[in-house]
């Protein structure tokens, strides 16, 4: 059987004498949306940063295309096709949407080191950064700079860089974060859409959303994923709902 | 907005150009002018980094110094020939920049300006213990660069246009980094450092390569504020010196390169003018610089540009 596209084997990390992360083992499939669900403080966003390369694991292995690649900085990462989103939206704010986006596809095609050329008039980069523009809706906005988009434009915007890099698999973390209810609607579509192209792993509090769109869902709680399975499956587990969903519930 | 970031700096070197003619051609106006470009020059330099890389250098003058006493050096073994003193001024001070940079790239924020600052210093202290230079006193050459054995330059006219040139030159030559690929890596890394690690690219060789670039231009500068002043003193280095030209990039406006010119003419014809009206002009350079800064927020360049 062939290599799963993303594999955690055995990942610890500790801040202190706080363990965020306890022997997370689990794996991420092409073609596949994964959710990580999990209370506040499970160590969700922990576990991307380490994914992403952000922070480093204390021990454990993370295997991307069947390679090691632990030690590997953030931007090797991102070269090999591991693209991540950030829960708190992280785009260039003077740049304009279609440049946020032409960046990302400079990053992945040819030299950067390139002195003389307007990089604003070159048409491969900007074609590639308006094709994910468009796949994301946000091509009518593609000129105005991101810190003049609306919060859930930006979060498109997000999603169109990440999209511009041609991944082979993307991290999100919390996508919908802070979207009202129509623009949630929205970027859950454009998922749906991306899902069967990338390996997906979607860290998400709305639960209407990973149901939506997760076809394996595992659960972190207190560093340790106590769960993996499809969403019935998760939905119907009493150890899941009594850490965990009952809890959500009840909050609603 | 494209059209005035080209007609403002365009109107500027032509207004330079003529000035020899609409009565700037007297040997102290000429002198005075020559100054004000060479400044020009490495506050553009100092503006890729500034505003382009988001690297506040407090130590740009050692630059144009190391620039300068690669002029005394070659100067003091009886070389004059340009094809040797520029590339000589020019790679020694991108060889300058390239080992200090690569150190003090490593770090951000108040410890950059902090680092360069010290490189800076380091850089002035050694210039005042060269006793074979002249130390603390400086060196008088014996002559300006020589260009295929003329002394061209000894012409105050074809001096002026020999800085107006290389001025020119250095503005399109960031104005065109800054566009580039390399330039838009810079900028964004300068935003959102974080975002373009996540792309994947790395921005630390970006950075040191713009680094060195700023480095040489400054070099040039200094190569031709040797000639200007035939005269080098380790006082090129001082750190106050590095704080005129960061002060002449902010005046000026971080907006492009022609904000570092518009800066660097104003600040050293104001300087030289107030001088002229009294002796205490200190007293109203300080004040209108903190005014500038206080009201100018995007610099002089935004006060012409908003017109």
């Amino acid at each position: 059987m062939a290599e799963p596209l993303l594999e955690l084997r055995g990942l610890n990390k500790s801040f202190g004498g706080l363990r965020v992360t306890e022997n997370v083992s689990l794996t991420l499939e092409a073609g596949e949306i994964h959710a990580l669900i999990g209370p506040n403080g499970a160590g969700k966003t922990t576990l991307i940063q380490q994914i992403s390369g952000a922070l480093a694991p204390d021990s454990g292995e993370i295997r991307f295309l069947g390679e090691d690649v632990t030690r590997l900085s953030m931007a090797r990462r991102a070269r090999r096709g591991l693209a991540r989103s950030f829960q708190i939206t992280s785009v260039i704010p003077s740049f304009s949407a279609l440049e946020n986006a032409a960046l990302a596809v400079q990053a992945r095609s040819g030299s950067s080191f390139r002195f003389f050329r307007p990089a604003a008039r070159e048409a491969a980069l900007n074609e590639a950064a308006m094709a994910a523009l468009e796949e994301v809706g946000l091509a009518p906005r593609a000129h105005l700079p991101a810190a003049a988009l609306s919060h859930g434009e930006r979060r498109q915007l997000e999603l169109a860089i990440a999209l511009a890099m041609r991944p082979r698999a993307l991290l999100l973390d919390e996508p919908l974060a802070g979207t009202g209810p129509e623009e949630a609607e929205r970027l859950i579509r454009i998922l749906r859409g991306l899902g069967a192209r990338y390996g997906i792993l979607l860290v998400e509090h709305d639960m209407r959303a990973v149901f939506a769109l997760a076809q394996r869902v595992s659960v972190l709680a207190q560093g340790r994923v106590i769960a993996t399975g499809s969403p019935a499956g998760i939905r119907a587990d009493p150890v899941v709902r009594a850490a965990y969903l009952g809890e959500e519930e009840g909050e609603g | 907005m494209t059209w005035r970031d080209a007609a403002l700096p365009a109107g500027v070197f032509a207004a330079l150009a003529l000035a020899p003619f609409l009565g700037f051609g007297q040997s102290h106006s000429l002198t005075l002018l020559a100054r004000a470009m060479i400044f020009a020059m490495a506050a553009i330099s100092l503006m890729l980094l500034v505003g382009g890389a988001g690297l506040v250098s407090l130590g740009h003058a050692a630059m144009m110094g190391v620039g300068a006493y690669a002029v005394v050096v070659l100067d003091h073994a009886r070389i004059t020939e340009a094809w040797a003193v520029l590339p000589a001024g020019v790679g020694a001070t991108a060889l300058f920049a390239l080992a200090t940079g690569a150190i003090a790239i490593r770090t951000s924020g108040v410890h950059f300006i902090m680092i360069t600052l010290a490189f800076g210093q380091m850089a002035f202290f050694t210039a005042s213990s060269l006793a074979l230079f002249g130390g603390d006193d400086g060196y008088t050459l014996y002559g300006r660069t020589e260009i295929f054995g003329a002394r061209l330059l000894e012409d105050r006219l074809a001096f002026h246009f020999a800085c107006l040139f290389c001025l020119v030159a250095a503005w399109a030559l960031v104005r065109a980094l800054l566009a580039s690929r390399f330039g838009r890596v810079l900028r964004a890394a300068r935003e959102n450092e974080t975002r373009v690690r996540a792309l994947g690219l790395e921005p630390y060789p970006y950075r040191l390569a713009a680094y060195v670039i700023a480095g040489a231009i400054g070099g040039l500068a200094g190569v031709l504020l040797a000639n200007a002043t035939e005269f080098v003193a380790p006082a090129y280095l001082a750190w106050q010196r590095s704080g005129d030209l960061l002060f002449m990039v902010i005046l000026g406006g971080l907006a492009g390169p022609h904000g570092a010119l518009l800066g660097a003419l104003a600040f050293v014809l104001v300087e030289e003018w107030l001088a002229t009206l009294t002796e205490h002009w200190r007293l109203i350079f300080g004040p209108l610089l903190i005014l500038c800064v206080l009201f100018l927020r995007g610099g002089i360049a935004g006060l012409l540009g908003r017109g």
